[in-house]
């Protein structure tokens, strides 16, 4: 697949634009409030489309296109169950602590509602994770442009060798990032994400749109694919009859109330978009907005997988091993996803009963690379690029921030110009890219190395919304207890991890590296099972050491906990305005979802 | 006066809707319909894309004139 010259006017005139908002945002960012939360001026539905952009990454737009070609529609639950009440929750009740505290980060309400070591403990877990998730989204992007062949001919012309393509995808989204971030810093990055989200509407909606025509709309999918494709509550009662392995209790709490409150409630690239608006009640309004829009993305980044999938059937009937190399060659004429290919012996991938296994990343981009003409393609390619840059910049954002205020004025130099801040936030901006870069090379070399920090992190940030939901509504969490409750959840995810192994794994990075006591139907419930254990461990732990702990004075929680913050008084504006209201149009909207695709 | 985003988001997709439509209109149909499952969908989210545009330009317009 070549790209035409319209195709290349579409990619250049994006990153034309995105540069010119950054210089756009940069004679506006003067201190270190403009550079870090973009002055708090902008207003909520600007906010709330930054808000959904950020998190619009590489994982979330080929991510969600390979669950849905491998669950099937059972991936919105991470959507419906997974988002869409976690962030009703931060907008209507944890918003007002957060915006309200005039807190600059989410490891600051740490230090504000509890101490030093429990805002450390956050601050430098975070602003590593956002390094590693950055990088390895940059890998992915870069894999994935390589992947495609697109770039090819053009290499070819200027007699550059192929691999290279890798390099300088890397690079090029990197710099692009780096001059918008560097220039405008919090607002460069969020008016970006605003384009960056209507260029991703822009570029998948027709897809679906082409790929639900082929595939005979949403009746023909349901009779090419079968019911456990199209249907989200069927057959939760139990693991066994439903695709992704889990029952609904371990879904709903695990995922549903642990890994999606964590997420979507404490994690400060998403918190920090709110934390720009210009009033509380744009700040709460944000994540509601948000949402409201959020829930209608299955549509857009689970279906292309499903269809995708629906056009591949030829690849998982051909005979296994004998002829999987010649399977190798064809999938392209076969369907759109292809066999995957193992690096280490460049034969097709087999599973455990000899069947190959698909590449099911490859779902989304083929079916673009299969449908799209000319001018599309480039439309298309540039939806892609949009949803990496904007990843990416939520990571460099928040890492900036986080860095400078939670780890260089705590640590390093306390006591400085607001002009010094302002220029290690920019410093950090160059240096966190340049790690990320470090991390994306990394992950080339050693995939298992990522998969070992990724878990990590996963035990790290699974407790952390019991921490943030007791400092905020419990006005006698302590300090100590909020630190051994951290740390201890952190250790009971670990220990979790360590006694339990999904099926069909082998004891190591996949769990059960201490002594293998419990076996779980797949991967995902053993996930949400780990997070269950953390979050009811740090739960319990905080509340344990908070009780026989000293106090904390209650003078010094105005404004950081629910009983000690006076209430709001009436909203200025209209009544379908007000964040309780919007929240319960949202999650009604989420339950009728929910029921028509039950 | 504060920065309209809507203003750059506007101008943008008005240019690429009007690329996109003019190569649907002007390209050879062929290889673009058999590709898009016979929709020439270049010219018609070209177009979609267009109005979407403008609809953007005609909102910052309106955005300006109430800003005292």
């Amino acid at each position: 697949m070549a790209l035409g010259t319209i195709d290349w006017a579409i990619l250049a005139l994006y990153l034309l634009f995105v540069l010119a908002i950054g210089w756009v945002s940069s004679r506006r960012t003067k201190s270190g409030t403009d550079f870090f939360l973009a002055g708090r001026s902008i207003p909520a539905w600007v906010c709330g489309l930054a808000f959904i952009s950020a998190n619009l990454g590489a994982q979330e737009v080929i991510g969600m296109g390979a669950s849905g070609a491998k669950y099937g529609m059972v991936t919105a639950h991470f959507y419906w169950i997974g988002a869409i009440p976690a962030m009703v929750f931060v907008g209507v009740f944890m918003m007002p602590f957060y915006y309200g505290s005039k807190a600059r980060s989410a490891p600051e309400y740490l230090r504000m509602r509890f101490d030093e070591k429990t805002r450390g403990f956050n601050a430098f877990t975070f602003a590593i994770m956002t390094i590693f998730s950055s990088g390895i989204s940059m890998y992915a992007m870069a894999k994935l442009i390589q992947t495609l062949h697109v770039f090819d001919q053009p290499f070819q012309h200027m007699g550059l060798p192929q691999s290279w393509i890798f390099h300088a995808a890397i690079l090029v989204s990197a710099l692009v990032v780096l001059v918008y971030i560097y220039m405008g810093g919090l607002r460069g990055a969020i008016y970006n994400e605003v384009l960056q989200f209507f260029l991703i509407v822009a570029g998948f909606a027709p897809l679906v749109w082409l790929g639900l025509r082929q595939v005979g709309g949403w009746e023909g999918l349901k009779t090419s694919l079968g019911p456990t494709y199209t249907h989200v509550w069927a057959g939760m009662a139990h693991p066994a009859t439903n695709r992704l392995g889990v029952d609904a209790f371990g879904l709903v709490m695990g995922l549903g109330f642990v890994l999606s409150f964590g997420y979507w409630c404490t994690d400060f690239l998403i918190v920090q978009r709110a934390m720009a608006a210009d009033s509380m009640l744009s700040a709460r309004r944000t994540p509601l907005i948000a949402a409201a829009i959020k829930m209608f993305f299955p549509f857009l980044v689970i279906l292309p997988g499903l269809i995708a999938f629906a056009l591949t059937s030829a690849p998982i009937k051909s005979p296994p091993s004998t002829h999987g190399v010649a399977a190798a060659h064809a999938p392209a004429e076969q369907g759109i996803i292809p066999v995957k290919i193992d690096s280490a012996t460049g034969k097709p991938a087999l599973d455990s009963k000899g069947q190959p296994v698909l590449d099911y990343d490859l779902a989304t981009p083929n079916l673009l690379l299969r449908y799209f003409p000319t001018g599309m393609l480039g439309l298309g390619l540039t939806a892609l690029l949009a949803s990496f840059m904007s990843g990416m910049a939520g990571n460099v954002t928040a890492f900036n921030t986080v860095w400078t205020y939670d780890i260089y004025q705590a640590y390093i130099r306390r006591e400085a110009s607001d002009a010094h801040y302002l220029h290690i936030g920019r410093l950090a901006t160059a240096v966190g890219i340049a790690l990320s870069i470090g991390a994306a090379y990394l992950a080339s070399r050693f995939n298992n190395i990522m998969d070992l920090i990724q878990l990590v992190f996963a035990f790290v940030n699974a407790p952390v919304f019991a921490t943030f939901l007791l400092g905020m509504f419990w006005k006698r969490a302590t300090g100590h207890g909020a630190f051994i409750g951290l740390v201890c959840g952190t250790l009971a995810a670990a220990l979790h991890h360590g006694l339990t192994l999904p099926d069909g794994s082998v004891a190591g990075v996949k769990g059960g590296w201490i002594l293998v006591q419990h076996i779980y139907p797949s991967e995902m419930a053993q996930n949400f099972w780990t997070a269950i254990w953390s979050w009811s461990t740090c739960f319990v732990v905080t509340i344990a050491v908070s009780l026989v702990t000293r106090a904390p004075d209650p003078a010094g929680l105005t404004g950081l906990v629910y009983s000690l913050t006076p209430k709001v008084g009436p909203e200025a504006g209209r009544w379908w305005f007000s964040p309780i209201f919007l929240g319960a149009v949202v999650l009604t909207g989420a339950l009728v979802l929910n029921i028509v695709f039950r | 006066m504060s920065f309209d985003i809507r203003l750059p988001i506007g101008l943008l997709f008005l240019v690429i809707g009007l690329l996109l439509a003019g190569l649907g209109l002007i390209g050879d149909p062929g290889p673009l319909k058999t590709q898009a499952l016979g929709v020439n969908i270049d010219l018609v989210w070209g177009a979609v894309l267009t109005v979407f545009g403008l609809i953007m330009l005609g909102l910052t317009r309106l955005g300006r004139h109430r800003e005292p």
